[in-house]
């Protein structure tokens, strides 16, 4: 592995300082106000659907006449198609329609700056597994027997299988429109004087680190169901996050007007970011339910999940800190290479985010990023939990540890000691608001009994900590625009049913409950009186979709405005029957009421009647979008939000040191998301979280060989079950943010990211030796104690 | 969804019957058990019969008896039974140990102890899909003349993965097979060789009816396995170690197989003779570990590395003489 | 070609045509409609696809439908008695078992097993009883807290 320092790289440079003026910390949300539906462990809203196999996902949906589809993919890491013929697969008996790249030959891309993919492979593949035809048959035999009836003439290319290989002025180009051997993009961030902060520091620390790639695994495989229309219009239901923007690209790459294309996301058997742009059967599956006058379905098997990927970049990292005696920073120094695969995906984001919340939790008062994202062939990478902040997080933490046992502190009081103030803006601009670190911190050190534990176990066992930091919600849309990031209708009948329509996916983070649970407050009225029309581009407000934990927070938002709207009418109809002053009413249970006489009341269905009759039928809007928050520097779009939440994790470990195997005894996680909304489904959050951390930390890893994945299967790609999972515990930290939803923020992914380096970091507790990859798998570890124990002998 | 390819089926009533149809059908036939192997062969288009022959509810595959001493089970006893059974697990507990090993649990209820025993050699560029064994130009075992593991070579070095397998080798157990020239008994050894692409010595259309174990006696064996989750997984390295101590403590007989370093269920046969006649103590288990060390050479086509798998080698057989000598854990602190 | 079988589903005999290389997965979901039973690899590798043989959990996509005839097949939809979950079902819904629910049906058959034969399992064995069920939402806490709950709810806490 080459040194990531001293490569000169031609880039945009920026020079910023931050704002100089403090934030005001002012909070709307009363802590102690009483909820009838918030903070409840309400049930989830579809919890019947989902416990009794009435729910259906896209691959359970049957349109009557429905055919399937099938994607033929390239054996070929690399390579020149040089000829199809698929009049074989075209003759045979069932197969309704057959399409090569060619037949939809307009390129798009998730971000506008990357518009690098086709639906099926033009000139050239670049990965294996990478869509080169599709069917339509009567079954999926005839579909399997068509496709390899497919004959594809190839002129194989030298692949480029690793960063160094892309970094090759020599080797084979990917694109042939990068400047530099593969490389995509290169970007240079600076803020305040780094010679200057090395000059003030007391000591300088200097690491490398490498985290692996890996992959998010839904339990549920993509799939998509398209339904053409005579009359021109069509219909796809997906399981997709991001309904909005796969009815943007389904739009774009079929040439067709929006207007025309219906998007539905059914309930998503798990995502984790795998699922947030346009896949090839997405767009392929309409194209072919047209040619053939019939409903088409595309289930993609869980190899060919692998390959769609998207899923964490494989980085290599280059860190450089001045520090205090106390250890707090004077001057950070990051520099980060991503294998991005063969596309750009949401990879220039993922490689601003390498960089763009290393200014958080700590102070850091001078800071410069240089990050790269490099070509190779293989499935592309993208957003995974935690999108591209899990890596430096490991570095960073990691290296912190090494720096306060060095310096002689304890690391979780060097970390208390440095922290950053809510209510403040960092050198890179990302303005902080509430923040619930310190107790998020207290909270892990007590239960864990971390100050008796760490540097005091006995060899072999170990304790390590860890702090994060994420965002809820991305402050700027995947597209440049000023309208909304979310919008939610609400409509109330006669009976008093609340019907509640936004363009949210619920894929098991529980949005769809988070909708009811926001409206049932506002409102008063009893979860079972919503109603939810969420996930369809045609009958819901746009929401872009479950990505970059910003649903709850945005949504969330949306839906409390319209809300709040209808809750000031039926409080002026609800005021004037009952002869209290507005500002005296509350709603809870069903019942509008008088706060300061609770047997005054009246009926939420009939205060909604008053309504109706006083202004017409009742429907409400209400958008949210962030306020602007990005730097006057060009890459400042990736890092701010309008709410951090913050977490802090501990794990204990015990290495067995004749095998290498460690068995994780406990983590500790304490979450600060703002309020939790329904503590369950919170926790549940955090669990998941740790649990996904956990696995990337030890034992997940996504490997090629020969140009190969080595290992598309649940058998092989290693997700941890049930005998495997370590105990953990959970704390939520309420911080109540100004301007969240009943003061929440997110909990859906940032949690993952600590659970990591704590675990790297009790690994040196225990052994004394540092591992600076993932996953720390129990051959490394055994590697890395022999060596030592070879060291040793030579030694004496 | 992954589809089985298109095949009749056929469950005949007794085992004359399943021996007849494939004497008849021949190599488009395929004997299938619980058919947790054969499916997902089939689904992966390693196999493509055109007849299945469900053998499971043969009437001759069924049972378990105990004679003088000896426990006959038949093929078709479910892997959960021989976990959960506590005749079995009183008598050998390795065994079932072992087949609680096995995969998960809803694998274990339709799994059969003859499908283990027959169960195909794996191998990380075989048991892939057709599309990706495509990609990779196939291999030895199936379509093509090349080993991707050893490309030079002329032999397949897929890896014996079964988990009773070894146990039943060190507790010295025996097979009936019948086929169509009769019943012969075959020492559960004796039905493997050291070869990838053919690891069953049994001849075409030979069935296994049952199993036949020899009494404990005074023998103890433990079964240890090796792999990354604690669940689903095969073995990457298993170690069936037994032990016979004559009266004056001393090892009268030991019988150390591998499973998951080669082609065939391997005996350990360093460790065997070292342990012999020596009392079973710190030092004749750390050699008899040596010896497995530089026994066990796995090729590199499983998950985990060939280094970890060597290095686990020896310390299941050294953790699993430990337990039977009553020596207390190691302390592996200082090691 | 299409044969006639008869298949009992969930208390009920059903007459339904289906090829013999069919698995009892897709004669569920394809020709039987109950599209509850999930699948994640088809291959056995995870769980999602378990249902009851006989009260056994099995992997539906390893098991040929005609090797189900004559047997007891239970699948998520017979657990609800004419639409009353079950206690198990209850209890998954209290302690937030399912996440994006996919892997739910599956776990839900392996429990259900586990909780007729062991009506007050440890924490330990329900890990085991569950060794065949990936779930990618949880981290199988919640999931080991429903179990837990619901041996209570059934028999009411050990004496
Ligand atoms: C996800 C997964 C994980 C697994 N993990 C493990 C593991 O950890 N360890 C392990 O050992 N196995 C494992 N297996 C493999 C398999 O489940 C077991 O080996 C099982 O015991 C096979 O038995 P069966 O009855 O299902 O075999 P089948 O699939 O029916 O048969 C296997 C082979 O044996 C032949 N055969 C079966 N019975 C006889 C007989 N009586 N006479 C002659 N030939 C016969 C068949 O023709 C076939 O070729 C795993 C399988 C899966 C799907
Ligand atoms: S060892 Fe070689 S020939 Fe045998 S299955 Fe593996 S690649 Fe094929
Ligand atoms: S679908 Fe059956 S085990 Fe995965
Ligand atoms: S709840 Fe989503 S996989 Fe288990």
């Amino acid at each position: 592995m080459s040194s990531e320092k001293g490569t000169p790289l031609q880039s945009e440079t920026s020079t910023f300082h931050a704002p100089s003026e403090p934030l005001a910390a002012h909070s709307s949300e009363r802590t102690t106000q009483n909820f009838s539906v918030i903070g409840k462990r309400n049930l989830k809203y579809d919890w019947h659907a989902k416990l009794t196999g009435a729910a259906k996902y896209t691959d359970d949906l049957r349109l009557p006449r429905m055919i399937y589809g099938r994607l033929l993919r390239s054996p070929h890491p690399h390579a020149r198609i040089l000829r199809i013929d698929v009049s074989r697969a075209r003759a045979m008996s069932g197969v309704f329609a057959v399409l090569t790249g060619k037949d939809l030959p307009i390129r798009y891309g998730i971000l506008p700056s990357s518009q690098d993919e086709t639906a099926m492979a033009l000139e050239k593949v670049r990965y294996v597994g990478e869509a080169v035809a599709a069917v339509a048959a009567v079954d999926e035999w005839t579909a399997e027997e068509a496709c390899n009836a497919i004959e594809v003439v190839y002129e194989p290319l030298q692949p480029v299988m690793s960063i160094d290989e892309a970094l090759d002025p020599d080797s084979e180009k990917i694109h042939d429109w990068t400047k530099h051997a593969n490389i995509q993009k290169n970007v240079l961030l600076e803020f305040g004087d780094l010679d200057e902060g090395f000059a003030e520091a007391d000591r300088v620390f200097e690491d490398e680190y490498f985290f692996e790639g890996n992959t998010h695994v839904p339990m549920e495989n993509h799939a998509a169901l398209a339904n053409w229309e005579p009359t021109g219009k069509v219909t796809v239901w997906s399981s997709t996050q991001t309904p909005h923007y796969l009815h943007r690209e389904l739009a774009r790459v079929l040439d067709l007007p929006p207007s025309r294309i219906r998007v539905i996301a059914p309930p998503v058997g798990g995502g984790f970011g795998g699922k947030s742009e346009a896949f090839s059967h997405e767009l392929v599956a309409p194209v072919l339910s047209r040619l053939s006058g019939r409903p088409v379905l595309i289930s993609l098997s869980r190899e060919e999940v692998f390959y769609c990927h998207r899923g964490r970049h494989p980085v290599r990292m280059w860190i450089r800190t001045g520090v205090k005696s106390d250890g707090t920073i004077t001057a950070l120094d990051f520099k980060s290479t991503l294998d991005g695969g063969a596309y750009g995906s949401y990879g220039i984001a993922t490689t601003y985010y390498t960089g763009a919340l290393n200014t958080l939790p700590y102070r850091v008062p001078r800071y410069r990023f240089e990050g790269r994202r490099v070509f190779t062939n293989k499935p592309p990478c993208g957003p995974k939990r935690g999108h591209g902040t899990v890596q430096p997080r490991f570095a960073i933490e990691a290296h912190l540890d090494r720096i306060a046992g060095e310096l002689g502190h304890d690391p979780a009081e060097m970390r208390k000691g440095m922290l950053v103030s809510p209510f403040s803006w960092t050198v890179n601009h990302l303005r902080v608001t509430s923040c619930g670190l310190p107790e998020a911190i207290d909270a892990v050190l007590e239960r864990s009994g971390w100050r008796e534990k760490h540097g005091h176990l006995p060899q072999g066992k170990g304790i390590g900590l860890a702090c994060s930091v994420y965002l809820s919600g991305a402050g700027l849309p995947i597209y440049w625009n000023p309208m909304p990031h979310s919008g939610a209708q609400i409509k109330i009948d006669r009976g008093g049913g609340v019907t509640v329509y936004c363009g949210t996916s619920d894929i098991g983070q529980d949005s769809d409950s988070m909708l009811a649970y926001v409206v049932a407050e506002e409102l008063g009225v009893d979860i079972g009186d919503i109603h939810l029309v969420t996930g369809d581009t045609s009958l819901a407000p746009v929401d872009l979709g479950s990505y970059s934990s910003r649903v709850t927070f945005m949504a969330g938002n949306a839906a409390r405005q319209a809300a709040s709207k209808l809750r000031a009418q039926l409080f002026q109809v609800a005021a004037a029957r009952l002869d209290v002053p507005e500002a005296r009413l509350g709603a809870a249970g069903g019942m509008i009421y008088d706060l300061e006489d609770t047997e005054r009341q009246i009926p939420f269905a009939q205060a909604a009647q008053l309504a109706e009759a006083e202004f017409g039928t009742l429907g409400e809007t209400g958008s949210y979008t962030p306020p602007k928050l990005a730097g006057p520097y060009k890459g400042s779009g990736v890092g701010p939000s309008p709410a951090y939440s913050f977490t802090c994790a501990v794990a204990e470990v015990d290495v067995d040191l004749e095998t290498g195997i460690l068995s994780i005894q406990k983590i500790w996680v304490a979450h600060d998301l703002g309020r939790a909304l329904n503590p369950v489904v919170c926790e549940g959050q955090i669990e998941g979280g740790v649990y996904m951390g956990w696995a990337e930390a030890v034992i997940e890893e996504q490997v090629f060989r020969k140009g190969l994945h080595k290992q598309p299967s649940l058998l092989e790609y290693k997700i941890p079950t049930s005998l495997d999972m370590p105990d953990v515990d959970t704390t939520i930290i309420e911080s109540i943010d100004p301007e969240g939803p009943f003061g929440a923020k997110e909990v859906g992914q940032g949690p993952l990211a600590p659970v990591i380096p704590a675990i790297a970091n009790a690994v040196y507790d225990a052994t004394g030796i540092r591992i600076d990859s993932t996953p720390i798998m129990a051959d490394k570890v055994l590697r890395a104690i022999e060596m030592r124990r070879k060291q040793h002998a030579a030694a004496v | 969804m992954l589809r089985l390819n298109r095949f009749s089926y056929v469950a005949p009533g007794d085992l004359d019957g399943a021996l007849a149809l494939m004497e008849k059908h021949g190599q488009d036939a395929m004997l299938m058990a619980g058919g947790t192997d054969l499916l997902v062969n089939i689904k992966q288009r390693l196999a493509t019969p055109a007849l299945v022959v469900g053998i499971r509810e043969l009437p001759e595959l069924q049972g378990y008896s105990l004679d003088r001493g000896w426990l006959t089970l038949g093929a078709s006893t479910r892997l959960c039974d021989i976990e959960h059974d506590p005749r079995i697990r009183m008598m050998y507990p390795a065994l079932s140990d072992a087949a609680g090993l096995i995969s998960a649990p809803q694998v274990r209820t339709v799994a059969t102890l003859g499908g283990n025993i027959c169960l195909d050699t794996r191998c990380n560029y075989y048991n892939q899909s057709q599309e990706w064994r495509r990609a990779i130009g196939f291999c030895m075992k199936k379509d093509s003349p090349i080993c991707r593991v050893a490309p030079g070579g002329d032999r397949c070095w897929a890896v014996a993965s079964a988990d009773t397998v070894p146990v039943l080798i060190s507790l010295r157990a025996e097979t009936t097979v019948v086929g169509p020239s009769g019943i012969r008994r075959v020492p559960v050894e004796s039905l493997y060789q050291d070869d990838g692409l053919v690891p069953l010595t049994l001849r075409f259309g030979e069935i296994v009816s049952s199993v036949h174990i020899p009494p404990p006696d005074t023998w103890t064996t433990e079964y240890a396995k090796f792999r990354l989750r604690q669940s689903f997984d095969f073995p990457l390295v298993g170690i069936a170690a037994s032990v016979r101590r004559d009266p004056d403590g001393n090892i009268a007989d030991a019988r150390v197989v591998m499973t998951a370093v080669a082609s065939y269920p391997e005996r350990a046969s360093g460790a065997e003779s070292v342990l012999r006649g020596k009392p079973l103590s710190e030092e004749s288990i750390t050699t008899a570990g040596h010896a497995v060390f530089r026994q066990a050479k796995p090729m590199d086509n499983t998950a985990g590395s060939i280094f970890h798998r060597k290095r686990m080698a020896r310390v299941l057989v050294e953790r699993s003489l430990r337990h039977i000598a009553g020596l207390p854990e190691r302390d592996a602190r200082t090691a | 070609m299409k044969e006639l079988f008869r298949l009992n589903v969930n208390g009920e005999d059903t007459d339904v045509a289906f090829e013999p290389y069919k698995t009892l997965l897709e004669v569920l979901r394809e020709d039987l409609d109950l599209t509850g039973t999930k699948h994640g690899c088809e291959l056995g590798e995870c769980g999602a696809c378990t249902v009851l043989l006989d009260g056994r959990p099995v992997m539906s996509c390893l098991y040929l439908a005609v090797e189900a005839q004559n047997k007891r097949i239970e699948t998520v939809e017979g657990l609800a008695d004419r639409g009353v979950p079950s206690a198990l079902q209850t209890a998954f819904a209290r302690t937030g078992g399912a996440q994006c629910g996919y892997c739910t049906p599956g776990v839900l058959m392996s429990a259900t097993a586990l909780l007729r034969e062991n009506t007050h399992p440890s924490r330990d064995e329900i890990k085991e009883a569950l060794a065949g069920n990936l779930c990618r939402c949880t981290g199988y806490i919640k999931i080991f807290d429903a179990v837990e709950l619901a041996a209570v709810e059934i028999t009411g806490p050990e004496s």
